[in-house]
């Protein structure tokens, strides 16, 4: 069941108030501009024992993704690609109030919308990840640990996703007579990546937007839409989050305000991660 | 319909593969004040898609430190029977209904005049008896009719329907095929007489172009929708007025 949560950031008033107010001289409490993303970072490889893996930090929102790679069968309607499991998980370590358990709505909630984005944008070529067409394919496990929450979790767990997509090299195969082995002690291709995908979420404030808040912003966000884009501006997912309501030319603004962010991070994500 | 191959979703007459325009709803029927121990309860029926709700509340909360002080606390449970769907369906819920209980609370909950109850609870229940396409706007609708039943003051009912995109045509009000097969699925949920959208969500890849078309295409299913939901409450009140 699902239920209104009790123990979400309290905020005091004031400091709402003087957020509408900084906000009306087009500035942000924390001294960004309405629409300015904050400094992304990524080191890739940093779980060696990972197939790939990178640790994204977005201003002080620091997040973990690892990929390991899983012989499997593939599922009966799709013979012909591999599988892609994506989870996040919101660690005890990264808030105060996060506890530790299986997944909350909130985790199983971000788990879906980071792989309806790669899914739907078809970012990674599934079709690829074929070991015995019918037979053996690959399952794609990205593993998501939010390890510092400092707002806007689901921007940055996309952006960990694909760095780590990019960094993850495939088992060497081997062909033997008939059969193809896997050798997993040794690396072979790099894993089959098209473009990236990546999520801009634009928070609403009275009757303010602002793009990737962080985790005081967001104690006073009415709600916020996240969208997702591929690198030629196709829209590849939305996902309104939080109790208030959008008018129709609000969901347009937020759009074409979403659009223009993923542009420049498309452009910083190509440049970090060194992809044409 | 657990074919390997995709359909052709829009025949060569323009129809889609139920007979319908692309701008055509599909038939629709409700009615409220269908259970009797609820406080307030709804059935809905979009195509093929059956949803039953039910309103407990507002009502004293347990355990107690859920209460909220300023406002009423909503739980929302969205539930597919086992036999709603093509194969048995596990009655343990599933991450897509965890998502989609959420989805649907916070929706519901900025319709509510959650402030006029403090320090109380208002349960709303939804099975999915039918699931075929649009069960979560379905079941939000079928909330909110229910919700309305139960005589909790509300800023108006939601009325919701999917677009999305089917063999490169934007289309109203997806069926299975679509949504199976479709690229994109919108679902689009409102509270019309305020222009305010409660829910918004999307699966699959449409340009910005079509994004805005197909919004306007939903904006204008929904004032349908809207119309016959206010005709349900009317008159459910007619008939009480000819009982007495």
């Amino acid at each position: 069941m699902s239920v209104t949560p009790s123990n979400e950031n309290i905020i005091p008033l004031i400091k709402k108030e003087s957020m509408l107010v900084s906000l009306e001289h087009g500035i942000r409490q924390n001294g960004r501009k309405p629409f300015e993303y904050r400094p992304i970072s990524i080191t890739l490889g940093y779980a060696k024992k990972a197939d790939g893996s990178a640790l994204v930090k977005l201003g002080d929102t620091t997040v973990l993704a690892g990929v390991k790679l899983e012989e499997e069968q593939p599922f009966e309607d799709t013979p012909n690609q591999g599988n892609l499991v994506v989870n996040v998980e919101l660690l005890p370590l990264a808030y105060e109030t996060f506890e530790p358990g299986p997944p909350d709505e909130n985790a199983i909630e971000l788990s879906r919308v980071v792989d309806r984005s790669l899914r739907d944008s078809k970012s990674i070529d599934l079709t690829k990840l074929v070991i015995e067409p019918g037979k053996r394919v690959w399952t794609v496990w990205v593993d998501i640990y939010v390890l510092d929450y400092s707002g806007n979790v689901l921007d940055a767990s996309t952006i960990a996703a694909i760095a780590a997509l990019y960094d993850t090299k495939l088992p060497k195969l081997l062909q033997e007579g008939d059969s193809i082995k896997v050798i997993k002690e040794e690396k072979g291709e790099r894993m089959p990546m098209n473009y990236p995908v990546v999520t801009v979420t634009v928070g609403k404030i009275g009757k303010y937007l602002i793009v990737d808040p962080d985790i005081e912003e967001e104690g006073i966000l009415d709600t916020r839409l996240s969208i997702s884009y591929t690198p030629d501006k196709r829209m590849v997912g939305i996902q309104k989050f939080g109790i208030g309501t959008f008018s129709m030319q609000e969901i347009d603004q937020v759009e074409s305000i979403a659009r223009q962010a993923s542009a420049k991070i498309l452009e910083e994500l190509k440049k970090q991660l060194g992809i044409g | 319909m657990s074919q390997n191959q995709k359909p052709k979703l829009i025949l060569e007459n323009g129809l889609r593969t139920d007979g319908r325009k692309p701008d055509e709803l599909r038939p629709m029927k409700m009615e409220i004040g269908v259970l009797k121990n609820a406080d307030g309860s709804s059935i809905i029926e979009v195509g093929n898609t059956k949803i039953i709700a039910a309103v407990y509340g507002p009502k004293e909360i347990h355990p107690r430190h859920l209460a909220l002080p300023g406002r009423a606390t909503i739980r929302v449970r969205y539930h597919m029977m086992p036999f709603s769907t093509d194969e048995r369906k596990s009655p343990s819920p599933s991450r897509r209904e965890i998502e989609i209980s959420k989805v649907i609370r916070e929706a519901l909950e900025s319709s509510i005049l959650v402030e006029q109850f403090p320090r109380s609870s208002i349960d709303v229940f939804m099975e999915v008896i039918q699931a075929d396409a649009g069960t979560r706007l379905a079941s939000l609708m079928a909330a909110s009719l229910a919700v309305v039943d139960a005589g909790i003051p509300v800023k108006d009912i939601i009325a919701a329907v999917a677009v999305g995109k089917a063999d490169g045509v934007i289309v109203l009000d997806l069926n299975e095929p679509e949504d199976m097969w479709g690229e994109a699925d919108l679902p689009v949920a409102m509270m019309p007489s305020i222009n305010q959208v409660n829910l918004i969500q999307m699966n699959g890849n449409l340009t910005p172009e079509e994004f805005k078309q197909a919004i306007d295409l939903a904006s204008r299913g929904i004032q349908t929708i809207y119309n016959m939901e206010k005709e349900t409450l009317k008159s459910k009140y007619i008939e009480f007025k000819e009982e007495s």
